[in-house]
């Protein structure tokens, strides 16, 4: 099966198979190894980066304030934006879903007659699957961005929005090398790095089209900006003759100004560079005065449920979003369990958020709002103060509201509140739990148990149940201090005397 | 100053030594404790797990319990980022329980932010001569902002040392009900939390919110490594006993 075929086929189970990819992934320690040491690589360099900066807290407000006024505006920004790539001599395209974006891409193929298109890297790509639609007709879709490559040999799909193979170590990536060219490799970076520049050189010159994402559009000025550390993304979007973006519709800024704050938080938060060593502007294709540059230029955005978050008091704030990955890096989840448990294109935090509000999907999707501790580090490491964190929590209480969790689950929740809620059962049922705990107990703690204990259990003792709470203990603390005061009081006297 | 302690369910329940430490120190700095028998758990259970409409009838127990207290005092980051980060959302739509709950609020802290700024004293006066680690709970520093504050009071103590933990900012895998939903997940992350804490050679492992030393704890103690776990109003009563 191809690697889009692979992820077509995941988004099915994308929430039922949740628990059995991640004990897959516990399993391989080679993964753990290589996600563990890449994330905490770019943790630090963020962090140095971010100090270089100068006071971080304010550059978030600032790059908040920039994308919520775009987001607020995006039909004005859209329309801006649409109006300038025209007028530089590119075309636009607007298109609701998936489907639409992939046959907008076949009619401009199909009047290239395109045999090869050299792609840079690009999520949306991912999310429509192109690959898998290219490889049904037959066009040779060839990923040159170095990681996305590697994947291509593997046939498997990124599991990092930035560095898409970093569950793979140089000894894999050796292997599959030596695999797809039959000449022996070592696991040497610098070996390998140079085999597959020279190894693509070719296509970028050979390819009918050129295909990129963007990482920003420029409204004033219709140019699509990307970066990226490899040159492949300037190669893809120069040489062949034909240019295609493809781009999620909330990936605009209104201006170059714009456009510096948020390149300087997209570099430093990904991956702790002042600015990636390539940063290019598109505006247009090819002018009569230039000396290259492709003859066309199109540009596809993509809606795909994300015009749905607008005007949602909670989620509107997912499409601040700048792909950054900082989320991923810090998310302990993600550590553990790297990006292809998550079943998605999107994973990480922003991923299990992203992912159930474009595909309106709540009963499978829906289910990657669990796969988080809620514990903050997300919102902590977002340059765009997104509150992903409660999103999760938002999202889980909307699975709810949709009655799509587990009946059991319904009916403990529904006894927690009438128990908590009313002191005397509490009471009732705290003392019963002391007693019907006793069977479990093995030399003062529970060290297994029936679920759902056993799903602590399992790693962990469970304390038991002191026979005396807190409240049950209140008395006799009272009696304690007021003994003290009468003490306190006594020596004071004994010693005014 | 007159100081209700929120005891929170889980440590009334489970871990009642915490309430009396912390109602000692506050006793000792001329607070006035009571107890409201009322209280039960601030909803979060239900919260983060997706049932609002259950967990704002147990926020309701809370807010009525609290309703004639000065200052509110707990044992957890974690239920007091329950009350300032969601009740405002919580009770968004009700006008009358929404000024309840701001006026909680106002009130609430959390034991070491409640010594440090209300009481404002960092020196206990304890003494406590042991390879001490700190594990600062995410729902304290990043809901609540309590970063300085435990490290304050924990290095004022005389004789302890104070070791570095680290990447101390990861979670520890507890998540409340997330520890039993997702227990793969879970146990990957407080695996590596407990690696990280015997990798300091602590003799002690302190912390502000008892969910997450249940959880440090009960791996510690399933792996038998012979590490204290204290919340650190224990080690500060504790301390102050012994000086």
């Amino acid at each position: 099966m191809s690697a889009g075929g692979q992820a077509a086929a995941l988004d099915q189970k994308i929430g039922s198979g949740l628990k059995d990819r991640t004990k897959q992934a516990l399993g391989d320690e080679f993964l753990r190894k290589a996600v563990a040491y890449t994330t905490d690589k770019l943790k630090t360099g963020r962090l140095q980066a971010m100090d270089m900066f100068g006071d971080w807290e304010a550059w978030r407000d600032r790059g908040k304030a920039i994308r919520e006024h775009t987001i607020n505006h995006l039909d004005y920004y859209l329309s801006q934006f649409a109006d300038n790539v025209t007028k530089k001599g590119g075309n636009v395209y607007f298109c609701n879903g998936s489907s639409d974006a992939v046959s907008t891409f076949m009619e401009i193929a199909d009047k290239q007659k395109a045999k090869l298109v050299a792609k840079g890297k690009s999520m949306v790509s991912e999310e429509i699957h192109l690959n898998h639609h290219l490889e049904q007709r037959n066009i040779e879709a060839i990923e040159t961005d170095l990681g996305e490559y590697i994947l291509q040999l593997a046939k498997e799909t990124p599991s990092h929005l930035i560095i898409p193979a970093i569950h793979k170590n140089k000894q894999q990536i050796a292997t599959l090398f030596t695999e797809a060219s039959g000449q022996h490799f070592e696991p040497e970076t610098k070996v390998l790095a140079e085999y597959a520049r020279k190894k693509l050189r070719n296509y970028f010159l050979e390819s009918d089209i050129g295909l990129t994402g963007c990482n920003f559009g420029v409204a004033e000025t219709g140019s699509v900006t990307l970066v990226e550390n490899e040159g492949n993304g300037r190669m893809v979007s120069t040489l062949p003759k034909v240019h295609v973006v493809v781009m999620g519709m909330e990936r605009l800024v209104p201006t170059m100004e714009d456009l510096e704050v948020v390149l300087n938080m997209l570099a430093r938060s990904a991956t702790g560079q002042k600015l990636t060593t390539y940063t290019s502007l598109v505006t247009g294709p090819k002018r009569p005065e230039d000396l290259d540059g492709p003859e066309e230029l199109h540009v596809i955005i993509l809606d795909n449920g994300r015009s749905q978050q607008l005007g949602d008091p909670i989620f509107q704030e997912v499409l601040h979003c700048i792909r950054c990955a900082a989320c991923l890096n810090v998310c302990p989840v993600y550590r553990h369990v790297g990006g292809h448990t998550y079943g998605t294109t999107y994973s990480g935090p922003i991923g299990a958020v992203l992912t159930p509000l474009i595909q309106q999907d709540m009963k499978e999707a829906g289910t990657l709002s669990y796969a988080s501790s809620l514990c903050g580090a997300c919102y902590e490491a977002c340059p765009m103060k997104i509150p992903l964190h409660d999103m999760l929590v938002h999202l889980r209480h909307r699975k709810v509201k949709m009655k799509l969790t587990a009946l059991p689950e319904r009916i403990a929740f529904k006894s927690y509140q009438t128990v908590f809620g009313n002191i005397t059962l509490f009471k009732l049922a705290t003392k019963m739990g002391y007693y019907m705990q006793k069977p479990l107990v093995r030399g003062g703690m529970i060290k297994s148990g029936p679920p759902p204990i056993s799903g602590w259990t399992q790693s962990r003792f469970l304390p038991m149940l002191p026979k005396k709470s807190f409240r049950d203990r209140w008395g006799d603390l009272q009696k304690e201090l007021a003994a003290k005061n009468t003490a306190g009081a006594r020596a004071k006297g004994g010693h005014a005397k | 100053m007159q100081v209700s302690l929120f005891i929170t369910c889980l440590s009334d329940q489970m871990f009642p030594e915490v309430g009396e430490s912390i109602v000692r120190i506050l006793h000792d700095y001329g607070c006035e404790v009571d107890f409201p028998e009322g209280q039960t758990c601030c909803g979060q259970m239900a919260f983060n797990s997706g049932y609002q409409d259950e967990a704002r009838e147990v926020a309701k127990t809370l807010i009525r319990a609290f309703e004639q207290s000065e200052y509110v005092v707990s044992p957890s980051g974690s239920c007091n980022g329950m009350i300032h980060h969601y009740y405002p959302h919580l009770f968004a739509d009700d006008p009358v329980w929404k000024a309840k709950a701001e006026a909680l609020i106002d009130k609430t802290y959390e034991f070491s932010q409640f010594l440090v700024q209300v009481l404002k004293v960092t020196d206990l006066g304890a003494q406590f001569p042991h390879k001490v680690t700190y594990h600062p709970s995410c729902h304290a520093s990043r809901l609540l902002g309590i970063k300085e504050e435990p490290m304050q009071l924990l290095s004022s103590v005389k004789g302890v040392e104070l070791v570095d933990l680290p990447a101390k900012e990861d979670c520890c895998g507890f998540g409340g009900t997330f520890s039993i939903k997702m227990p793969d997940m879970s146990e990957a992350m407080v695996c590596e939390k407990v690696a990280n804490i015997c990798s300091t050679g602590a003799e002690v492992l302190v912390g502000s919110d008892m969910g997450c030393l249940m959880s440090i704890g009960g791996r510690l103690n399933k792996e038998g490594q012979p590490i204290r776990v204290m919340h650190l109003a224990q080690l500060l009563e504790e301390g102050r006993k012994a000086k």
